[in-house]
C-alpha cells in the first residue's frame, strides 16, 4: 500500500482561503520497523516573507519535518503544502519554487566554490549572471575563493557557499536545517543577519535550530520536542505566557547553592542558567526574605535574588520539555 | 592552588604564529572557561596543554607538571572529553567504561567497584548493556562526561563538550560538571554557547592567537558594558584580523 494512501483520513481540508507559504496539517512520520515516531501530528501555517523558526533538540523531529517540505520523503499521514503546492501531488513544482540547505554540508567537496553554484544553476535552468543580485551580499564575500575546493572551505565559508547554492534560482520559500549548528557564534550573526536581507527582498524562510537564543530572531517559532510541538506563537508572546514569577538567584558558590535550592520544598521548578538560577516557587506566600534566610542558614553569602523575564529557554522547559527528561539526573 | 600555568607560551607552525605569548593561571576546582572564535587558536593550545603538543616557546604545567618535559605524566593527570570524539558507539556502556578507565590505569577491582556507583548514580542501571550507539545524545554525553573523570583527574578538559541536547538534558551536564568541582576536580572548558560562558568562574577570550580578556564573567560584562556575555565576545571577536581560512 503507498505510505500516503490513507493521508486524508479524518483530516480537515486546509483553509485556502488565506494563501500561506507553507501549511502543515497533522503530519505524522515513523521510521524503522518499529515505528518510532519521529513526528507526531504536527499542524502549522508559516506566513509569506516571514522568518519561521523551528526550535527543538537533536531528534525533536525538525530534520523529517523539513525533508517532507522539501519533497525529499513522504509523510505516513497528514498533509501539506509549499506555496500553495501539495508536497505529493505537486512535488516537483515544489523544486523549482523552493531553496533547501541540509543540515550537513551537502554539496561537491571535489568541485569548486564556483563549479558548484554554477551546477546548481544549470540545474535549475538558469545562470549566475541572471540572478547574480540575489546572492551578491553573500556571494561576494567568497568569490575571492572561487577557484577553491568546496572540500578546503572553513566552516563559515561553507555555509555561504550552501546558501548561495540554495538561492540561485530564486526560490519564493527556502528551507534552513540548522543552519547554525557548529559555527562559531560570530558567523551565527553574520547568518542571520543575511536571513534578514533575504526577507526584506520578499523570500519566506523556514529555519531549524536548536540553540534557544535564536528563537527570538524569527517573527514567529514552533518550539518542537519528541515529536510534538509544544507551542507555535511569537517569541514576545510565549515569553509573555510564562506566567509565573521568575527568580534569579545567585550566591558565592553556585553548584551549591543550586543543591540546596532543590532541598528547599518551598521551590517549584531550579535551573541552572549560568551566573544565576532561575527559580519559581510553589506558593507567593513564601517570600524571598524567607528564602535568603534559608540561603544563609545553609552558609551562603553575597545573596542575590530578584526578579527576571523567562527567557525562550525557560519557557521550553516550562511547558512540557521539562518533565519529559527529568528523571534521569 | 595552581593546577593550570601558562607563561608566555607560543607555538609557531612555520611562520604562522598559531598561540601568541598567551600567560594564565588556573586554580584547583575552577571552572575556567575557554573562548575563541574558530581559528583563534584555542584547540592548538588545548594540545600542549594535554601534552600533545610542545611548545615553540614559553613555559606551562599542568598538574604541576611541565608541559614540554613531563607530557606523559600530564596524560595521566588529566580528562579529556569532546563532542566530536568521547565514546566507542560499537561497545556497550560497561565496555566503554571498562576500555578508558583501564587506559587511565584504574585497577580492575576498582573499575567494578566504581561502575557500579557510577551507574546507579546516573540511573542508568538498565542501560549497562547498551551499545553507545543506541543511547541518546544527552545520554552520551553524560557518560562521556563521567568516563572522562572516572580516574580522579586533577583537571578535566572539554573541548565543545555539548550541542544539541534539549535544555534540561544540557543543564543535568552543568550539574555534573558542578558536581566534579564540589569533588575539587578543575575544569577546563571550551564552548560556541555563550550562555555557557556564564557557569563558568572565569573565562578568556582568544582573538588571533592572543587573549584578549581574561576575568569573571560578571567583570567582564561590566567592563565591556555589555548585558550577556555574547555581547561582550562580540566586542572582541570582531577586532580579529585573522580569518579561519
Amino acid at each position: 500500500m503507498h505510505p500516503l494512501e490513507n493521508r486524508n483520513d479524518q483530516i480537515p481540508a486546509m483553509d485556502r482561503s488565506k494563501k500561506f507559504s507553507v501549511e502543515v496539517s497533522h503530519l505524522t512520520k515513523c521510521y524503522g520497523k518499529e515505528k518510532v515516531v519521529a513526528v507526531n501530528d504536527v499542524s502549522f501555517q508559516v506566513n509569506e516573507g516571514e522568518i519561521f523558526g523551528l526550535i527543538g533538540p537533536d531528534g525533536a523531529g525538525k530534520t523529517t519535518i523539513i525533508r517532507i517540505l522539501a519533497t525529499l520523503i513522504l509523510a505516513d499521514k497528514g498533509a501539506a503544502a509549499v506555496d500553495g503546492l501539495d508536497v505529493v501531488e505537486d512535488y516537483k513544482k515544489i523544486r523549482s519554487r523552493v531553496g533547501y540547505m541540509p543540515g550537513r554540508f551537502s554539496l561537491y567537496q571535489d568541485m569548486t566554490v564556483e563549479e558548484n553554484l554554477n551546477l546548481f544553476a544549470t540545474v535549475f535552468n538558469t545562470t549566475i549572471d541572471e540572478n547574480y543580485h540575489l546572492i551578491k551580499d553573500i556571494y561576494s564575500q567568497i568569490e575571492p575563493f572561487k577557484g577553491r575546493r568546496a572540500g578546503k572551505l572553513s566552516g563559515g565559508m561553507k555555509q555561504k557557499l550552501a546558501l548561495s547554492c540554495a538561492l540561485i534560482h530564486k526560490p519564493k520559500v527556502l528551507f534552513l536545517d540548522e543552519p547554525t549548528t557548529g559555527v562559531d557564534p560570530v558567523s551565527r550573526k553574520e547568518f542571520w543577519g543575511m536571513l534578514k536581507n533575504l526577507k526584506q527582498q520578499g523570500i519566506t524562510n523556514l529555519v531549524s535550530t536548536p540553540y534557544m537564543d535564536e528563537a527570538k530572531l524569527c517573527d514567529r517559532i514552533a518550539l518542537i520536542h519528541e515529536g510534538s510541538l509544544l507551542k507555535i506563537d511569537t517569541p514576545l508572546n510565549i515569553i509573555n505566557q510564562f506566567g509565573k514569577v521568575l527568580w534569579a538567584v545567585q550566591g558565592n558558590n553556585m553548584p551549591k547553592l543550586l543543591i540546596d535550592l532543590r532541598l528547599n520544598n518551598q521551590i517549584n521548578s531550579c535551573f541552572a542558567f549560568g551566573d544565576a538560577h532561575h527559580v519559581t516557587l510553589k506558593n507567593d506566600a513564601y517570600s524571598i526574605e524567607e528564602l535568603k534566610s534559608y540561603l544563609i542558614d545553609k552558609g551562603h553569602g553575597e545573596i542575590l535574588v530578584h526578579p527576571i523575564e523567562a527567557s525562550i529557554e525557560d519557557c521550553f522547559m516550562d511547558v512540557g520539555a521539562g518533565n519529559l527528561t527529568n528523571t534521569s539526573s | 592552588m595552581k593546577v593550570i600555568e601558562a607563561d608566555n607560551l607560543v607555538k609557531r607552525f612555520g611562520d604562522f604564529t598559531a598561540v601568541d605569548r598567551i600567560s594564565f593561571e588556573v586554580e584547583q576546582g575552577e571552572i575556567f572557561g575557554f573562548l575563541g572564535a574558530n581559528g583563534a587558536g584555542k584547540t592548538t593550545a588545548m594540545r600542549m596543554f594535554c601534552g600533545l603538543s610542545k611548545p615553540t616557546s614559553g613555559i606551562g604545567s599542568v598538574a604541576g607538571f611541565d608541559i614540554s618535559k613531563k607530557p606523559e605524566n600530564i596524560k595521566r593527570s588529566i580528562g579529556y572529553m569532546s563532542q566530536k570524539f568521547s565514546l566507542y558507539n560499537d561497545l556497550k556502556v560497561w565496555e566503554n567504561i571498562r576500555l578508558f578507565a583501564g587506559i587511565y590505569g584504574v585497577s580492575k577491582n576498582e573499575i567494578a567497584i566504581k561502575t557500579d556507583e557510577l551507574l546507579k548514580r546516573l540511573n542508568f542501571e538498565s542501560e549497562r548493556e547498551t551499545l553507545v550507539k543506541d543511547l541518546p545524545l544527552g545520554w552520551k554525553q553524560k557518560l562521556a562526561f563521567s568516563v572522562s573523570i572516572f580516574h580522579n583527574p586533577k583537571v578535566v578538559f572539554l573541548d565543545e563538550p555539548t550541542g544539541g541536547v534539549d535544555p534540561v538534558t544540557r543543564r543535568q551536564f552543568w550539574e555534573l560538571i558542578y558536581e566534579a568541582t564540589l569533588k575539587g576536580i578543575t575544569v577546563f572548558v571550551t564552548t560556541h554557547y555563550m550562555d555557557e560562558a556564564e557557569y563558568c568562574n572565569r573565562v578568556s577570550i582568544m582573538v588571533d592567537g592572543r587573549i584578549e580578556a581574561l576575568d569573571s564573567p560578571k567583570n567582564l560584562k561590566q567592563q565591556y558594558n555589555a548585558v550577556s556575555m555574547d555581547e561582550v565576545f562580540h566586542q572582541l571577536a570582531r577586532k580579529a584580523v585573522r580569518k579561519s581560512e
